[in-house]
């Protein structure tokens, strides 16, 4: 223990001593280095992959893994870690962007709806419900069947089937924080709604939504995946660790490692998500475990 | 009890109805021509406007709608544009399949993650304990395309003692419901581990400690069969995550199934079948909490009070 510690006069600031309770969540702080690495791999791809995504190498077909082709080689003699690495920019991009197109609309919906209740909370709601009666990954697959297949319309299709899960998150939040005395004694000194719902309100509502959108990462980064797997995500010239995966499945037998790297990938990453979730839940929050 | 069953069924019919606007609408948000979409991209201008007829996308919507409700209260739900069969032939030949593979997959899954649940939540912070959560962690983190992928190599390619895919016999559903059950039985554990730990904390529990029931009676009797309440709710909102898992799985293992059936669709632009599908899907996850949310009413008599 420092001094500071037996200062009665030193308060420790919110963040500070989240960022203490979350330092000893081991497996979590290891997680959210796994996730910073790959981050930095998947963005310096250029400069990191030894060999292009695409770059055929017809002397090297279906080569297992080796010195000079670290996790072997597929059908056309092109590099699977370099692959790999490329592939990870794309994973990541559907996971950021469609988590937080999802959480930015889920959150507004939800704020607004336990706010101003009545009516329009009952109709936000329902039509919540309704897009939570479509189990799993069905709710992606209608709006591919709809917009089409590729990898832009997977990060609408998952951004989409996102936003209730949010908007019920936040809607509860909402609701216990508008009877919460530092938001009834804002509005009785007259702040204005926009202002209570923004500035009062939402950042309480952060601890949850922050838990929630580690989670979804995991969730939509495997949801892609599996899109692209089945043919309706990232198509094949793509280096999509899904799409990888469907091209390994007739070489089973062949040439195992084609199949076996890319699910490394998406394991690794969707469990670093998660794990970091978890860990993040239980410093950020008490009362969410 | 009856009061409970009414409010609920009641309770139901607003999601159904606007399950059934979402499927209404769906041929109608395609990009162009519906008539067109439905028709298919070799028809000619005539079976075009012939299907526009037909399906009264010429009407207004509202009779459409109306006409929609009628047809799917009487299970007609059109031909399919790639065989010409009734949708409903095409569902019914698919339906047990998938089925089977979602029972069997609960099955497994339940044996394990309540199994391992117990095992964790009484030896908790024990090595196994530790070993077993994290295995459950990642076990919600595995893409299961890829898990099945590995059964097949290990168990199909190099040792052959199970075939690849397809349906027919036993050994057909080992590898497929192990699949699909697994991300699920992760859950199980999880959570059978955290309702035991809590029921285990209780006063009645340490009670029958103390009044010198056997360590095997309070896991047993006094603990486990309480925890295991809201394992059954957990257990009916997981059979939606296993048939949306289905879809997954089944094209990995070329299951003769819904999920695959909609793949093919979704390939093919038979939009029929998709549209067809997709109602199916819902109005299977809005029975099964159904039954559940009754069931849970069953067991606890607050529920039903409230």
């Amino acid at each position: 223990m420092s001094d500071t510690d037996l200062d009665p006069t030193h308060i420790r600031s919110p963040i500070g001593e989240f960022w203490r309770r979350f330092r000893k969540k081991r497996m979590a702080f290891a997680a959210l280095g796994v996730i910073l690495m790959l981050l930095a791999v998947a963005a310096l791809a250029p400069w990191v992959a030894p060999y292009g995504p695409a770059a055929p190498d017809y002397d090297a077909v279906l080569e297992g893994p080796s010195w000079q082709h670290w996790a072997g080689t597929d059908t056309y003699g092109r590099d699977i870690l370099s692959r790999l690495i490329w592939g990870g920019q794309i994973s990541l991009t559907v996971g950021f962007v469609s988590v937080i197109l999802g959480c930015v609309v889920g959150v507004a919906l939800g704020i607004i709806s336990g706010f101003f209740g009545g009516w329009l909370d009952g109709l936000v709601m329902r039509i919540m419900d309704v897009m939570l009666a479509f189990p799993g990954i069905l709710p992606a697959i209608a709006v591919v069947a709809l917009l089409g297949p590729g990898i832009v319309n997977v990060i609408y299709a998952i951004a989409i089937s996102s936003v209730p899960v949010f908007a019920r998150l936040v809607r509860g939040t909402t609701l216990a924080l508008k009877q919460s005395l530092y938001v009834q004694a804002s509005r009785s000194i007259g702040v204005s709604r926009t202002a209570l719902m923004f500035r009062h309100i939402l950042p309480g509502t952060m601890p949850a939504v922050i838990v929630y959108s580690s989670l979804r990462m995991g969730t939509s980064i495997l949801t892609a995946a599996a899109l692209s797997f089945i043919g309706l995500g990232a198509q094949p010239p793509s280096p999509e660790w899904g799409a990888m995966l469907s091209d390994g499945r007739s070489y089973l037998g062949v040439a195992d490692h084609i199949t076996i790297f890319p699910g490394m990938a998406i394991l690794i990453t969707v469990l670093a998500f998660n794990l970091l979730g978890d860990g993040l839940r239980d410093a950020l929050d008490q009362k969410l475990r | 009890m009856l009061e409970y069953l009414i409010r609920r069924l009641a309770g139901t019919i607003p999601v159904l109805l606007a399950v059934s606007v979402f499927t209404f609408a769906f041929v109608h948000l395609l990009p162009g021509d519906p008539a067109r979409m439905v028709a298919g991209p070799e028809a000619s201008l005539e079976q075009v406007n012939r299907v526009r007829t037909e399906l009264w996308l010429d009407r207004p919507i509202w009779e459409q709608y109306i006409r929609y409700l009628d047809q799917m209260a009487h299970f007609e739900l059109g031909r399919s544009i790639k065989t010409h069969e009734p949708v409903s032939k095409l569902i019914g030949e698919r339906f047990m399949p998938t089925l089977w593979l979602t029972v069997w997959s609960m099955v497994w899954a339940v044996i394990a993650g309540v199994g391992l649940g117990v095992l964790c939540g009484v030896r908790r912070g024990g090595w196994a304990d530790r070993t077993a959560m994290v295995a459950a962690i990642s076990g919600i983190s595995f893409p299961s395309f890829w898990l099945g992928l590995m059964l097949i190599d290990l168990f199909s390619v190099h040792l052959r003692w199970l075939p690849t895919g397809g349906y027919g016999t036993w050994q057909h559903f080992v590898m497929p419901a192990f699949t699909l059950g697994s991300g699920v039985a992760a859950v199980m554990a999880r959570f059978t581990r955290s309702a035991f730990i809590e029921v285990a904390a209780e006063d009645y529990v340490r009670t029958a400690r103390s009044k010198g029931v056997p360590e095997q009676g309070v896991i047993w009797t006094h603990t486990l069969r309480n925890a295991l309440i809201p394992v059954i709710t957990l257990t009916g909102l997981q059979f939606g995550f296993l048939l949306g898992g289905a879809i997954v799985v089944e094209t990995v293992f070329t299951w003769p199934g819904l999920g695959r059936l909609l793949i093919d669709s979704v390939n093919f632009r038979d939009y029929p079948v998709i549209q067809a599908e997709i109602l199916l899907f819902a109005l299977e996850f809005v029975l099964i909490n159904l039954i559940v949310d009754l069931l849970y009413g069953l067991v606890n008599p607050e529920i039903r009070l409230k």
